[in-house]
C-alpha cells in the first residue's frame, strides 16, 4: 500500500518534471528565435555591401540549396513520424526513424560544409566582404545547430536503446523533435531570404 | 631557451606597472592562503559537498551575493582610482592607456559582474520562498548559471594580470574593439568574459521564467503574486528578449577579430554603428533588466514597514509591464548624434519620456502607501527613503537627456556620467542594498548591527550626492567622460576635488558594510524566527530562518495577497486552531559535480582563444575546453540518478530542531 503510494508520488512527479521542461524548451526556443532574428536582421542590412566582390546571384547554386531544403524537409517529417512511433510505443521504429532523421541531417551538413568549401576555394570567404560575412554567419549558426542537435540526437538513440520508451526518455524525445522542428521552420526563413532573395 | 622563456612571459603577463605587480603578489597570497586554509582545517570535502555541487537555490544565492560584493570592492577601487586621477589638474597617477582600461573594466564589472549577480543574488534567496516553492524549475541549470557567471567574471578579471586588460569602453564599440585598434589580447577576453557570463544569465531568465509560471503554490493566482516576484518575472521576459542580442553583438565582434569578418570594420562593407544600434537593443533592456527587481523589492519594503498593503497593486503590476515592453523601444537615445535624422530620434526621444510615466505611477504608489501608514524606519526602510529623491532627481535629469536637441549639447558629457550614476546607484544598489538587510535574516537567521548599518548609509548617501552633483556641473562647462586629465585652465579643478572626497566617502560607507557583515557573523544574536521583522506580509515570512533545505515541509495553500500578513489575522481570532499539517516525503535534487566542470571548461575555452591571437597553440587548450563543455553535456544527459526522496522522520526531526512542531 505504501509502495503504491510513493510510486504514484513519483509519477506525479515525471509528469510535473515533464510539463516544467517543455515549458522551458519553449521559452529556449524564443530566444533561439531572437537569436536568429538578429542575425537576419544583420544580414538584410548588409546584404548589398558587396564591396565590389561577389553577390549572391553569382554565388548560389540553385541545385545544392534546393536540393538541402528538401533533405532537410524530410528529415523534419521522419522526425515526426519518430514521434508517431514513439506514442505507439515501438521502440524499434522510433530508432529507426531518429536514425533516418539524423542521416538526413547529416547529409544536410556534409552538403552545406561541401558548398562553403567551393565558395572560400574560389575566393569568397568569410572576410572578403560584409555581404559574405553576414552569409557565412548566419547559414554557419544555422548549421551548427544541425549538428550540435545530431550528436544530441546520437546521444538519444544510444539511450533509447539501452532504457527503451519510458516517461523520461519520451520526454527527451519530444523536445529534441521540437529543436528539429523548430531548425526547418528557420531553414525556411534561410531558404527565401538568403538563398532565394539572393538569385532573384 | 632563456630568451623564449623571457618573450613569453612579459607578453603572457602584464608587466611595468607597480599596481599590478601589487595585484600579481595579492592574487598569489590571496590563493595560497585560501589553499593552505582549506587544507589544515581540513575543509575541501565540505567546499565540494556543500557549495561547489550545490543545487540549493539559497546557497547558490549566497555565492552569487559572495562573488557581487568582491566585484563591488573591485569596480569601487576602479572607481577611486579614477577619481584620485581627476581630483586635480595635471595628475600623474595613471598614464592614457592605463586609464582607458580602468573606466571599461569598472563599467563592465559594476553593471555585468556586481549588479547582475547582486540581483541573482536576491532572485535565488527570496523567489521560490514568496512563492511556496521548494526549489527552482530547473535546479541543475541554476547551479550552471551561477558557475558560467564566476568563470565569466574571473576570465574577465583575469585580464589585469594576464594578456592587458580591455580598454574600449564598457560596450566595446568598433572601430576601437577591432584588431587594427586593440591588437591585444584584452578585448578578446571582454568578448569571452561577458559572453559565458551572458549565457548564463540568460539561462538564470529561463529558468526563474519557468518557476514563477509553473512552481506557485496552490491558490496563488498570478495578480495575488508578492511584488517582487512580479518584478523577477518582468525582469526575466526582458533577460529572453534581451541576452541572446547581446549573444549575437559578442558573436559578431569576434567573427571580426578572429576571422577578419567585416561586420564592424570600416572596410570591407562593414558598419561600426550597427553594432552601437545591436548593442544598445540588449544595453537599454539591460538597464531594466537591473532596475525592475529594485523596484519590486522597494515594495516589499515600503508596505513592511509601512505596515500597509502595497497601494495600487494593479497599477504597480500595470506599471512592470508597460515598462518592460516600452524599454524595447528607446535604444537609440544612447546615440542622437548618429545622424539618423529628426523624425528617428522624435520617436525615441518620446517612447524614452514616455517611460518616466509608468515610473512616476510607481514612486507615487510607494509614497501613497507610506501616506498614513506606522512607519518603522529600520536599516532597509532607510534605503527606500534614500531612495526616493535620489531617484526622482536622477529621473528628472534623465527627460533631460531625452530631449534630442539638448542631448547634443549633453552627449558623452559628464552630465550623463551624473545621470546614469544617479539612477543606477540611487535606483538600483540603494534599493538592492534595501532588500539585502531586509531579507538578510530571512536566509542568514540574524540581523545586521544597526548603528554600523546607519554610518554605512550617511557615508553612502552623503558620499553620493558630495560625487556626483558637481559632476553635472562639470558637464555643463565641458567637460566630456573618458577624460584622463586636464588643464588648470579649464577651471574644472575645485569641482573635480570635491566630487573625488565624494567618491571616497561612498568608499567608507562600503567598509562600514564590510565590517557590518563581518560583525554579523561573529557576534549578531541568532533566531530561527520566522517573521523577523514582526511585520512580515508574504510567505517567506512563514518559515523559519534559515529555511530548511526544502523551504516549506508542507506546501501552503495560499488565501489571498499578502497571505501571511491573512494567517497572522486569522490566528488573532479567537478559538482559531492550526490544522494538523500532513507531511510526505519530499522530492528533492541531487547535488552534482558537472555544473562546475563545465564552467571550468569554459572558462578554459575562454582563455585559449583569447590568448590565440598572442600564441596560436593556445588554440589547443582552447579546443578542449570546448569539447569538454559537450562531454559534460553528454554526462548530464546520460546521467538518470538525479533526484532524492527525503524521508517524513527526516522532515519531523529538522522542523522540530527549528522549534516547530508538526
Amino acid at each position: 500500500m505504501a509502495q503504491a503510494a510513493a510510486h504514484d508520488h513519483h509519477h506525479d512527479h515525471t509528469e510535473h518534471e515533464t510539463s516544467l521542461k517543455m515549458l522551458g524548451f519553449w521559452i529556449f526556443l524564443i530566444t533561439d528565435c531572437i537569436l536568429f532574428g538578429t542575425l537576419f536582421a544583420t544580414f538584410v542590412v548588409l546584404r548589398t555591401h558587396t564591396d565590389g566582390g561577389p553577390t549572391g546571384k553569382e554565388l548560389f547554386e540553385v541545385p545544392i540549396f534546393v536540393a538541402e531544403t528538401f533533405i532537410l524537409l524530410t528529415s523534419s517529417f521522419t522526425s515526426g513520424l519518430a514521434v508517431l512511433a514513439m506514442n505507439k510505443g515501438n521502440r524499434n521504429a522510433l530508432i529507426g526513424w531518429l536514425v533516418i532523421t539524423a542521416l538526413l541531417g547529416l547529409a544536410f551538413v556534409g552538403l552545406e560544409v561541401n558548398e562553403f568549401a567551393t565558395l572560400a576555394h574560389d575566393g569568397a570567404t568569410i572576410s572578403r566582404s560584409a555581404f559574405l560575412s553576414a552569409f557565412f554567419t548566419l547559414v554557419g549558426t544555422h548549421g551548427l545547430h544541425v549538428s550540435i542537435g545530431l550528436l544530441w540526437m546520437t546521444g538519444l538513440i544510444f539511450q533509447l536503446l539501452r532504457r527503451g520508451i519510458t516517461g523520461v526518455t519520451k520526454r527527451k524525445i519530444m523536445i529534441i523533435s521540437l529543436y528539429w522542428h523548430f531548425l526547418d521552420a528557420v531553414w525556411i526563413f534561410l531558404f527565401t531570404v538568403v538563398y532565394l532573395m539572393g538569385v532573384m | 631557451m632563456l630568451e623564449n622563456i623571457k618573450t613569453f612571459a612579459s607578453t603572457f603577463f602584464v608587466t611595468g606597472d607597480p599596481m599590478i605587480y601589487g595585484a600579481d603578489v595579492s592574487i598569489v597570497l590571496v590563493s595560497l592562503a585560501a589553499l593552505f586554509v582549506l587544507t589544515y582545517f581540513k575543509k575541501w570535502g565540505y567546499v565540494w559537498r556543500e557549495w561547489i555541487t550545490t543545487v540549493d537555490h539559497k546557497k547558490i544565492g549566497t555565492m552569487y551575493f559572495t562573488a557581487a560584493l568582491l566585484m563591488l570592492f573591485r569596480g569601487g577601487v576602479d572607481a577611486l582610482l579614477m577619481r584620485v586621477q581627476l581630483a586635480a589638474p595635471d595628475m600623474k597617477l595613471l598614464h592614457s592607456e592605463h586609464y582607458n582600461e580602468i573606466f571599461t573594466t569598472h563599467g563592465t564589472i559594476m553593471i555585468l559582474f556586481m549588479a547582475m549577480p547582486f540581483m541573482f543574488a536576491l532572485f535565488n534567496w527570496v523567489v521560490p520562498l514568496q512563492i511556496g516553492a521548494r526549489d527552482v524549475a530547473f535546479p541543475f541549470l541554476n547551479s550552471v548559471s551561477f558557475w558560467l557567471f564566476f568563470f565569466g567574471a574571473m576570465l574577465f578579471n583575469l585580464s589585469f594580470v594576464i594578456g592587458g586588460s580591455p580598454d574600449a569602453g564598457w560596450l566595446s564599440y568598433p572601430p576601437l574593439s577591432e584588431n587594427a585598434f586593440s591588437h591585444g589580447p584584452g578585448q578578446n577576453f571582454y568578448i569571452w568574459g561577458v559572453q559565458i557570463s551572458g549565457i548564463g544569465s540568460l539561462a538564470t531568465g529561463i529558468n526563474f521564467l519557468v518557476t514563477i509560471l509553473k512552481m506557485r503554490a496552490p491558490g496563488m493566482k498570478l495578480m495575488k503574486m508578492p511584488m517582487f516576484t512580479w518584478s523577477v518575472l518582468a525582469a526575466c521576459i526582458i533577460i529572453i528578449f534581451a541576452f541572446p542580442v547581446l549573444t549575437i553583438s559578442l558573436a559578431l565582434l569576434f567573427m571580426d577579430r578572429f576571422f577578419g569578418a567585416h561586420f564592424f570594420t570600416i572596410d570591407g562593407g562593414g558598419n561600426p554603428m550597427m553594432y552601437v544600434n545591436l548593442i544598445w537593443m540588449w544595453g537599454h533592456p539591460e538597464v531594466y533588466i537591473v532596475v525592475l527587481p529594485a523596484f519590486g523589492i522597494l515594495s516589499e519594503v515600503v508596505s513592511t514597514f509601512s505596515k500597509k498593503s502595497i497601494f495600487g497593486y494593479k497599477s504597480m503590476v500595470f506599471a512592470m509591464m508597460v515598462i518592460s515592453v516600452v524599454s524595447y523601444f528607446t535604444w537609440v537615445h544612447h546615440f542622437f548624434t548618429m545622424g539618423a535624422g529628426a523624425d528617428v530620434n522624435t520617436f525615441f526621444a518620446i517612447s524614452t519620456m514616455a517611460i518616466a510615466i509608468p515610473t512616476g505611477v510607481k514612486v507615487f504608489n510607494w509614497l501613497f502607501t507610506m501616506f498614513r501608514g506606522r512607519i518603522e524606519v529600520s536599516q532597509p526602510m532607510l534605503w527606500v527613503m534614500g531612495f526616493i529623491p535620489c531617484f526622482v532627481v536622477g529621473g528628472a535629469t534623465g527627460v533631460m537627456l531625452a530631449v534630442a536637441p539638448a542631448d547634443y549639447q549633453y552627449h558623452n558629457s559628464y552630465f550623463l556620467v551624473a545621470h546614469f550614476h544617479q539612477t543606477l546607484i540611487g535606483g538600483v544598489v540603494f534599493p538592492y542594498l534595501a532588500g539585502l538587510y531586509y531579507w538578510w535574516p530571512k536566509i542568514f537567521g540574524f540581523k545586521l548591527n544597526d548603528r554600523l548599518g546607519k554610518w554605512a548609509f550617511w557615508l553612502w548617501n552623503i558620499g553620493f550626492y558630495v560625487c556626483f552633483m558637481p559632476q553635472y556641473a562639470l558637464g555643463f562647462m565641458g567637460m566630456t567622460r573618458r577624460l584622463y586629465t586636464y588643464g588648470w585652465d579649464m577651471g574644472w579643478a575645485p569641482l573635480n576635488m570635491v566630487s573625488t572626497v565624494g567618491a571616497f566617502l561612498m568608499g567608507v560607507g562600503f567598509l562600514f558594510q564590510g565590517w557590518q557583515i563581518i560583525h554579523g557573523i561573529l557576534y549578531a544574536e541568532r533566531s530561527n524566527a520566522t517573521d523577523s521583522w514582526g511585520t512580515g506580509r508574504s510567505l517567506e515570512w512563514s518559515i523559519p530562518s534559515p529555511p530548511p533545505v526544502y523551504n516549506f515541509a508542507v506546501v501552503p495553500q495560499v488565501k489571498g495577497f499578502d497571505d501571511w500578513y491573512l494567517t497572522k489575522e486569522e490566528m488573532k481570532k479567537p478559538g482559531y486552531k492550526a490544522e494538523k499539517p500532513q507531511l510526505e516525503s519530499i522530492h528533492m535534487p541531487k547535488n552534482s559535480g558537472i555544473p562546475f566542470v563545465m564552467g571550468a571548461c569554459w572558462f578554459l575555452a575562454g582563455f585559449g582563444l583569447t590568448m590565440e591571437t598572442a600564441f596560436s597553440w593556445m588554440i589547443v587548450p582552447g579546443v578542449i575546453g570546448l569539447i569538454g563543455v559537450g562531454l559534460c553535456m553528454f554526462a548530464r544527459s546520460f546521467s538518470y540518478d538525479t533526484d532524492y526522496y527525503i524521508p517524513v522522520d527526516e522532515v519531523k526531526r529538522t522542523e522540530a530542531s527549528l522549534g516547530r512542531v508538526v
